[in-house]
């Protein structure tokens, strides 16, 4: 494959972008979507101390879970944690650091972040000692809303169905939930995909993520865990 | 709780399903609720990892693992459906576009305050989304056990719980019976035999008062 952007890349070359103590987001929801292969890179290279950004925590051996299960990271920013036991654990243990975002709030804070915004105002949390604790209200139009920091992190990782050498990416049906959210606020985003095509092969108008928002694309090893229905 | 006793609540749940409708099922009871359509074949599914238009599950063998519910389960599509991301999957409940969301939950007050994702110390799976969904889906229906694991009635006075989202359950729907929550307070309904009116009364802490056309289910 041509490579005029220098963008398709070996997993051995993104070594240097992942550090310990760095944010790292993700996309996926249950595992669905989370890039298996990237994820798999990061256990191997021993990054610890991770402070996570993504949907949920995954399953204890599925997507995100596998860092989560090695006690790879010390905060997640999250809306659920009750497909991962071990999640739990750390937490009760204080191992794990967990922000708990409700999860259209969530997405929208990582979507802010994608398209450079400071946060977002929403009514969504606003009844809950939970959610509310620390964040500034504001009153708009009479009515009351919280305000919520938009989130970026150091590298995105995303998955998708399709890239061109540029980076323009289609998805896979339900494996697309955060990924083109994720993909655009990551300072350095990463996309592990199925299948990298020739430039011009993807329709402009079937491009989800433009490839301006994707900086390294590495083709997928597959899925290497066992789903919850298997 | 018996798999009839889940069925027939699930049962009841879908009664409240009309052809045509937008609606979000949880986990656990309410995915049952999908059993019991009959001949509503228009009912478009939300699932918030991003469908709607969601089908049954598909059958052993055809199983595609980027094509799930929000449990992670694989599920099929019907026409008209439509994939998206995570801000529109929650667009479509804050905009209120959901007619009917049905959930579980752990406590529910009198007034229709929701508790669902927190038992502070013990179980912490946090909200998902279930704040937005409790909070703006147009119709909200709790299917649940009537009694939690040590036999209290789930149906309190006020939640002690921390809440999911307050005054916003319309409905409630337990293995006792049916009760509708309005501005003068709970109604029960429905009451599923063998319970009776007066052990409803007993092994709940919430008041109710009793409908005049109260439906007797077996």
């Amino acid at each position: 494959m041509e490579n005029p952007f220098g963008k398709i890349t070996t997993y051995k070359e993104l070594a240097k972008y992942f550090h310990h103590n760095m944010s790292l987001m993700y996309g996926g929801f249950g595992g669905i979507g989370t890039p298996p292969s990237v994820i798999e890179f990061i256990l191997e290279l021993g990054i610890k101390d991770l402070y996570l950004i993504g949907n949920d925590t995954g399953f204890p051996n599925i997507g995100i879970g596998k860092l989560i299960s090695h006690e790879r990271a010390k905060k997640i920013t999250v809306s659920h944690i009750g497909s991962n036991p071990i999640a739990g654990k750390l937490m009760n243990e204080g191992k794990l650091e967990i922000e708990f975002s409700p999860q259209g709030t969530l997405v929208e804070r990582i979507r802010a972040g994608g398209v450079g915004l400071g946060g977002i105002v929403t009514d969504i949390g606003i009844e809950n000692e939970q959610t509310k604790q620390g964040k500034q209200m504001v009153t708009i139009n009479g009515k009351k809303y919280l305000v919520e920091q938009s989130l970026t992190a150091e590298v995105s990782i995303v998955y998708a169905k399709q890239s061109d050498p540029y980076g323009n990416l289609t998805y896979d049906k339900s494996a697309r939930n955060t990924n083109p959210l994720v993909a655009m606020a990551g300072d350095i985003t990463i996309a592990e995909v199925d299948e990298i095509v020739p430039l011009g092969s993807i329709h402009p108008e079937d491009v989800i993520t433009p490839g301006v928002f994707i900086d390294y694309i590495v083709p997928t090893q597959g899925v290497n865990w066992k789903w919850v229905w298997q | 709780m018996a798999i009839e006793d889940r069925n027939r609540i699930a049962k009841r749940a879908a009664a409240e399903i009309e052809d045509g409708m937008v609606v979000n099922l949880g986990i656990g009871i309410p995915s049952l609720v999908l059993n019991h359509l009959q001949n509503k074949n228009n009912i478009m599914f939300h699932s918030e990892n991003g469908i709607i238009g969601m089908g049954p599950s598909p059958k052993k063998g055809e199983e595609d693992e980027n094509l799930c519910n929000a449990a992670g389960y694989p599920v099929t599509i019907r026409k008209g459906a439509s994939y998206f991301d995570s801000t529109i999957a929650f667009a479509i409940a804050r905009r209120e576009k959901l007619d009917v969301t049905i959930l579980g939950a752990l406590e529910v007050s009198e007034t229709g305050d929701i508790a669902n994702w927190i038992v502070p110390g013990n179980r912490v799976p946090g909200m998902g989304g279930a704040m937005e969904l409790a909070k703006k889906a147009k119709k909200v229906i709790v299917v649940m056990s009537h009694f939690d694991k040590y036999g209290n009635s789930k149906i309190v006075p006020s939640c002690s719980l921390p809440l999911t989202a307050s005054s916003c359950v319309d409905l409630i729907i337990t293995n006792v019976g049916v009760f509708h929550v309005t501005k003068n307070g709970l109604i029960l309904t429905d009451i599923f035999l063998p319970y009776t009116v007066n052990e409803a009364k007993k092994q709940t802490t919430a008041k109710f008062s009793v409908s005049p056309t109260l439906a007797i289910i077996e």
